[in-house]
């Protein structure tokens, strides 16, 4: 299976993420070598095995409905790229 | 002092030989002798000095733990409160984490002294420490060769001697193959053994952190202090954590072996697989049975590997938005420029790599033939470690086809790159701990051991890895130039 610039451009696109134009081609090369390597796994009859998403097969624990997170609002903004009167600054969104 | 064991130092500070000052002041002098290594981001000279100064005064009190004044050095992937934490990456090139990893607060309530945070290909993703933002670390055995990855700043510096001992992280073999190619014992435990909160996520169903030493008693010193069942990690196992060290001298008479054939096909170095088998046979003299086994899935554990590790990594990665911390671009036009633009800026070509694969494996018509199957393969690999291990009590092999490549003989080849990871990648998959021991040396560079092992039983392998050491040196041997 072989990608094209075109597909490498969408795929950036959904994950937002910026690639330089002169990169793309070895982009589209490099992915699709990963996804011959992947064919492979087709060899392997997996009818009727159930999917693995977690080694220890664990159910997620529960705990009491609590606030136990404080507030961190002054230290985690402290490192933050730009911020005013508490909150977050990005580009406007609404016109 | 740098050339003496954990627990030899242990001893020095407890009779006054030497004072945790001292020592950290000899560690420090070295980081800074020997930087040509590139194995620190981060020295945290006066943190250290203080961490020393508070060990001195609980050694004189009586109150010393093993770790109390021992001079460590964490993966720069460890979040350390009001420090640096990079990751590798120009994205967290100015972040200081505003918490400590669990894992730096056990060490830190054990005295532990922090001299700094250690180089790593950026987000953990590479094999040979040439990924990261900071430059590549040189392997102390030949600087022109890499001391692998993603925890390479680690394993250099523990064979260096620029850290009595440091922490790693393991995703697909990032303490293992660095620990292999750099000649030091390195400690993958359980998933779920060591918490993972405040250790930067690349493959959350993969991560586990653990223990880079020389020796195995080390590693078990050090997994005491870092392992243990964690409320702000929702994966972490909630099971007792045995004495690590208890059972190190345990007699290995009728331990039954496993070999793989699987592992010592084509692709083996001839002169590493002579080696191994001259490891393997000392096995055989302490008493333990060999046998040959199969596991036939493991051919796939690469292709799986590379769907469900990149799928991870790109849900993981989407937290670096250029909002909230890290790196954000200059003048973004709009959201989705500042966005795309931050993380093109901010991120290396590897990362993109995996964060691409990882949105095609997820996408929608996609989703079901690769990351669906994928998991499936790795129920199937799980399935085959199971079985084995039902049969022998542990299995051995390589770590790595070769010993350490040159600096720049992969990098511009990825999937040769990925390749190389063969023999570490399936044991991330089933989540069961494996350990790399240094087994000899192949025209003066580390060959290391992978011993693996069931679920939880990181204490036997620990025993197994000690007893070799005690009928061997190869732990014990110390890079030209770092005597």
């Amino acid at each position: 299976m072989s990608l094209t610039a075109d597909d490498v451009n969408k795929i950036a696109h959904l994950a937002r993420l910026g690639i330089d134009k002169q990169d793309v081609e070895s982009y589209a090369k490099d992915l699709s070598g990963m996804l011959d390597l992947m064919t492979r796994m087709s060899e392997l009859n997996t009818d009727n095995i159930e999917a693995m998403a977690h080694p220890m097969d664990q159910a997620q624990r529960l705990r009491a409905d609590v606030t136990t997170e404080q507030n961190n609002r002054d230290k985690f903004q402290a490192i933050a790229p730009q911020v005013e009167a508490g909150l977050y600054l990005v580009p406007k969104v609404i016109e | 002092m740098h050339t003496k064991t954990l627990l030899e130092l242990v001893q020095g500070l407890r009779s006054g030989e030497f004072s945790s000052v001292e020592l950290t002041q000899a560690f420090l002098n070295r980081i800074m002798q020997h930087q040509h290594l590139n194995a620190y981001i981060t020295v945290t000279e006066e943190i250290a000095l203080e961490n020393a100064k508070a060990a001195d005064i609980r050694l004189s009190n009586g109150k010393a733990e093993l770790l109390t004044g021992i001079p460590i050095a964490q993966k720069d992937i460890f979040c350390t409160l009001d420090v640096k934490t990079t990751c590798g990456s120009k994205m967290l090139d100015n972040f200081t984490a505003p918490y400590n990893a669990t894992v730096v607060e056990k060490l830190n309530q054990a005295g532990a002294v922090m001299l700094g945070k250690l180089n790593m290909d950026e987000f953990a993703m590479g094999s040979s420490n040439e990924t990261s933002y900071y430059g590549v670390v040189k392997n102390p055995w030949n600087t022109n060769t890499v001391p692998g990855g993603s925890s390479g700043g680690s394993a250099a510096a523990v064979a260096a001697r620029l850290a009595v001992c440091a922490t790693g992280t393991d995703t697909g073999g990032s303490i293992r193959q660095p620990a292999a190619l750099c000649g030091i014992t390195g400690l993958k435990p359980t998933y779920g053994r060591v918490s993972r909160y405040g250790m930067i996520a690349y493959a959350s169903s993969l991560d586990q952190g653990g223990p880079m030493t020389h020796s195995a008693e080390e590693a078990a010193v050090m997994l005491q202090t870092m392992a243990g069942f964690d409320e702000k990690d929702s994966t972490s196992v909630d099971c007792p954590v045995p004495d690590y060290r208890a059972g190190l001298n345990n007699s290995l008479a009728g331990l039954k072996i496993g070999l793989p054939k699987e592992f010592f096909g084509e692709g083996l170095n001839s002169e590493v697989a002579s080696t191994l088998e001259i490891a393997i046979n000392e096995y055989s003299k302490l008493g333990a049975e060999i046998k040959e086994i199969s596991m036939p899935n493991l051919k796939l554990a690469i292709p799986a590997y590379y769907v469900i590790a990149p799928a991870e990594c790109s849900a993981n990665l989407s937290r670096f938005d250029g909002v909230r911390y890290g790196y954000r671009c200059e003048n973004p036009v709009d959201l989705t420029d500042l966005y795309t633009r931050s993380r093109g800026e901010g991120f290396g070509k590897e990362v993109k790599r995996r964060i691409l694969m990882g949105t095609y494996a997820l996408s929608a018509g996609y989703y079901d033939a690769y990351y669906i199957k994928a998991q499936k393969v790795r129920r199937l690999i799980s399935e085959d470690f199971k079985n084995a291990l039902g049969e022998v009590d542990v299995i051995m092999g390589p770590v790595t086809p070769t010993t350490a490549f040159g600096i720049g003989e992969k990098i511009g080849n990825p999937i040769e790159m990925y390749l190389s990871d063969i023999y570490t990648i399936a044991i991330n998959l089933a989540g069961v701990p494996a350990m790399s021991i240094p087994a000899g040396f192949v025209a003066g560079m580390p060959v290391g051991l992978q011993i693996i092992g069931n679920y939880f039983a990181e204490d036997r392998l620990l025993n197994i890895a000690h007893q070799y050491q005690q009928v061997t040196d190869w732990h014990q041997h110390t890079p030209k130039g770092f005597e």
